[in-house]
């Protein structure tokens, strides 16, 4: 092994990483609201993956002395594709609302509320479900 | 020290595993049951990198890219089949 700063570095962050790993999954179970339970998983958990993905990249440099780069494009994979699936799941929480606004086992209005509702005429872009009477198919309602 | 570290982060992630159980089956909506099911397999991906550091071999990082991948494209397979009632149109 090397030397003791190297070992108190690799050890920070994964004691970091795993930390932020049972935040973020702590706030996914004490938030009220879906909306705001979104942002537990997808910030904390990914953050808290990330420093343990750079523990993992110091350790093999410093017990093997070669870089490696798998790590960073696993950390590169996930930032880019966790924006996209919180964003996806958030459409898919408006388009629950919108298509059955009273079936609620869900508690819609947490303290952040519903979010406004865009402009005038417009509505959220999510999809209409195959089906539906909902005329709200894309934009305009 | 490194392996007092791993044995934490190794609790740590039993203990956020089963908090995302939790969420998993309570619901209450399904958009709940997605969010659940996407952090499990960020966790997943966090035990399979602290078994390779535990284990100090690389082999488990393939597994570890090609569970990110899939979990991506699961959660938007799903977040697409509530939205369109379709995955491939």
């Amino acid at each position: 092994m090397t030397g003791s700063i190297a070992d108190i570095a690799i050890s920070a962050m994964i004691v970091l990483g795993a930390s932020f790993a049972l935040i973020g999954s702590w706030g996914l179970v004490r938030l009220p609201s879906l909306m705001e339970r979104l942002h537990g998983p997808t910030k904390a958990t990914t953050l808290g993956l990330g420093g343990m993905l750079t523990g993992s990249i110091l350790y093999f440099h410093l017990t093997g002395g070669a870089w490696s780069l798998h790590e960073l494009l696993i950390s590169l994979f996930l930032f880019i594709t966790a924006p996209i699936s919180a964003n996806m799941i958030a459409k898919v929480h408006l388009h629950h609302l919108r298509v059955n606004p009273d079936d609620d086992g869900l508690d819609p209005t947490g303290p952040a509320g519903l979010p406004p509702a865009p402009s005038g005429t417009s509505a959220w872009a999510t999809y209409e479900a195959p089906g539906r009477t909902s005329t709200a198919a894309t934009s305009e309602i | 020290m490194i392996a007092y570290a791993v044995s934490y982060g190794f609790a740590c992630l039993a203990l956020a595993l089963c908090l995302n159980l939790w969420r998993l089956i309570k619901g209450p909506t399904i958009g709940d049951r997605i969010v659940a099911l996407d952090t499990m397999v960020i966790n997943a991906i966090a035990v399979i990198v602290l078994i390779g550091i535990a284990t100090a071999s690389v082999i488990s990082y393939e597994a570890a890219l090609i569970l990110a991948m899939v979990g991506f494209i699961g959660t938007v397979a799903y977040c697409k089949f509530l939205l369109r009632g379709d995955i491939v149109e």
